[in-house]
């Protein structure tokens, strides 16, 4: 599997690849824990944030909501204390970078930690790591050691009156607990229900006190947007989305992997077919979903001869959204059906129950496809699972509900061939 | 605690109520110790202790829950409340080596009904089922995160990717 950057240095990878890339040492001979040293030196809290709004610097867990902006949120003049959440919970579908950036750079995510509890004042902090990652769980349990010993954890970091710790926590299962509030629920050692919004977490998070959650990936820019500047971090992606994006790309491509991308990356289809070495055994594409499994599916002839350009905007414009930036990639001989029910599958099984539009709606699409796959397809089916969508899309409690239906919709709409081909038996 | 609270159930799971109270070793004691630390509210480490007890007992058994609730200071029905909604805590026993073959888009892509039809060849169970000598589960999971290195399966905690019909043969029997 490739794991590197294309179109620019690599910056979130720069350096998967050294030997022992997991030690402190290597860290802090390779540019390491000089971010956290300027800040503690040189910047105030609000300089922090100033600099993370001037980078463009949007979430990348999949809402890609501006950090900086985030970050703004928490009221400074709280009594309460406040907490930075680490999201580790990567669980979306075709969505694999933040287990390889805390597999092989445990130390960046953790400098990128202190600094956001820095800007934040917050003394306590987690990385909210899914169950099955276990042993990402591990390594940084043991990185966070290194750091402890070495001064740049705990109290008085690096001499200065600065004093925070982070801890890693498991999850054990839960897709839904990579939506904020309810990692915040599972967190506090609930059900991992997703809650109402407002009181946002930025007011009321982690115990009901002033939290950010932010994704590994976009905590993991911040040292490189202190050390570059905000300013000329932003210029290393477009005016909207400053900065790189990993990709992950899998399914029929010659080369899977994790690939940094600067935002804006000109254009998709190089990037399928090209830098990923196009599709395996010489096929022909059919179609890709490039945000996770919760976005729209594209056609190839959306995305062949088409300059989809691959950030925010462009993806949008191309029919689609970046979401997780999950690429996966489909052949000729995938049945759209058959890839769309595994998907709606997946909903139904990680639908928490909390909502009845989602939780009775994926069951009963569930219970459509299975009946159309057993040979009892009726011609009005495709309508009958459009109402379904209709009723969860937008009705849901928290994001999820959307995510179940925007595949489904978009498959019926982009396939529809895929879809009578079963209806018509 | 009161009689009544012990004897609440939740609705959809048949529960077996604890007939005594899980103990551990003084090292466990401390893991323990060092877990609840990190919280300034007890409850917050409900999933690390849950691993802890499972570790240590095959799964989360009613001793255990029990233990749970007096540690935690939470009750009964708490616990299983908890227990009840993530996949990876087990309420019943699981076998020695849980072979949990991933089955979402990407993997699916790329064979993993071939990989989980070997695994029922060579084990002799369906998913869903443990064999009778309890040493091998099998189950069908969702997205593991190692869609680039599909077809994959975990055992236990562990990792393994790429895998092709033979490389499953091979760890299948690594385990025997």
């Amino acid at each position: 599997m490739f794991i590197g950057a294309i179109g620019c240095e690599p910056l979130q990878l720069r350096r998967v690849h050294l030997e022992n890339s997991r030690s402190l040492d290597v860290y802090r001979r390779n540019g390491g824990y000089q971010a956290i040293k300027k800040v503690l030196d040189s910047m105030s809290p609000d300089d922090v944030i100033t600099e993370v709004k001037k980078s463009a610097l949007r979430g990348r867990g999949g809402a890609g909501f501006p950090t900086g902006m985030k970050w703004s949120f928490v009221p400074k003049d709280s009594p309460k204390e406040k907490y930075v959440v680490c999201n580790a919970d990567e669980s979306e579908p075709g969505t694999f970078k933040d287990r390889y950036l805390m597999e092989r750079d445990p130390h960046m995510l953790i400098e990128g930690m202190l600094i956001a509890a820095y800007a934040l004042n917050a003394k306590t902090n987690y990385i909210y790591t899914r169950g099955e990652y276990k042993y990402l769980i591990d390594i940084m349990d043991v990185a966070l050691d290194e750091a402890r010993a070495a001064g740049l954890l705990g109290e008085k970091i690096l001499g200065t009156d600065f004093s925070c710790e982070v801890y890693t926590h498991t999850g054990a299962g839960a897709y839904i607990c990579g939506e904020e509030t309810a990692l915040l629920s599972s967190l506090e050692g609930m059900r991992g229900h997703p809650r109402m919004k407002p009181p946002f977490p930025a007011v009321s998070g982690l115990y009901a006190s002033p939290t950010v959650v932010n994704n590994v990936e976009t905590l993991t820019a911040v040292p490189d947007i202190i050390k570059l500047g905000g300013e000329a971090y932003q210029k290393l992606g477009t005016e909207k989305s400053g900065g790189t994006k990993l990709w992950s790309v899998s399914g029929h491509v010659n080369q899977p992997g994790v690939y940094e991308l600067p935002m804006g990356y000109d254009d998709m289809e190089k990037f399928i077919m090209e830098d990923c070495g196009g599709i395996t055994n010489g096929k022909q594409l059919k179609a890709v979903i490039p945000g996770g499994s919760s976005v729209y599916i594209m056609r190839a002839d959306q995305i062949l001869g088409k300059d989809v350009r691959m950030d925010y905007e462009g993806l949008v414009a191309g029919g689609s959204m970046v979401g997780s930036g999950g690429f996966i990639v489909m052949d000729e001989t995938v049945d759209v059906f058959e890839s769309t029910k595994n998907l709606t599958e997946f909903y139904k099984h990680e639908s928490c129950g909390w909502c009845t539009p989602c939780r009775e709606g994926t069951d009963w699409l569930v219970k459509v496809f299975k009946r159309i796959e057993s040979g009892g397809g009726r011609p009005d089916d495709a309508q009958l699972m459009l109402d379904l969508c209709d009723n969860i899309e937008g009705k849901s409690f928290c994001p999820l509900g959307d995510a179940a239906a925007w595949p489904i919709q978009s498959a019926i709409k982009r396939f529809p061939e895929d879809f009578m081909k079963h209806l018509a038996r | 605690m009161s009689q009544q609270l012990t004897q609440i159930q939740p609705l959809s799971q048949p529960v077996q109520m604890p007939e005594g109270i899980a103990t551990f070793s003084p090292e466990v004691e401390s893991e323990i110790d060092r877990h609840l630390a990190k919280y300034p509210v007890m409850r917050s480490a409900i999933l690390p202790l849950m691993f802890i007890v499972q570790r240590e007992r095959g799964y989360l058994d009613p001793p255990g829950v029990a233990y749970l609730a007096q540690r935690l200071k939470l009750r009964i029905t708490d616990i299983w409340e908890v227990a009840t909604f993530y996949s990876m805590i087990n309420i019943k026993p699981v076998g020695q080596y849980h072979i949990q073959v991933c089955k979402t888009l990407s993997c699916k892509l790329l064979g993993s009904d071939k990989i989980t039809q070997v695994c029922t060849e060579k084990l002799g169970i369906k998913a869903g089922e443990m064999t009778a000598d309890g040493r091998f589960s099998l189950s069908e999971v969702e997205c593991l995160g190692s869609c680039g290195t599909a077809p994959m399966f975990q055992v236990n905690f562990d990792y393994h990717e790429n895998l092709t019909a033979e490389k499953v043969g091979q760890i299948l029997d690594s385990l025997k």
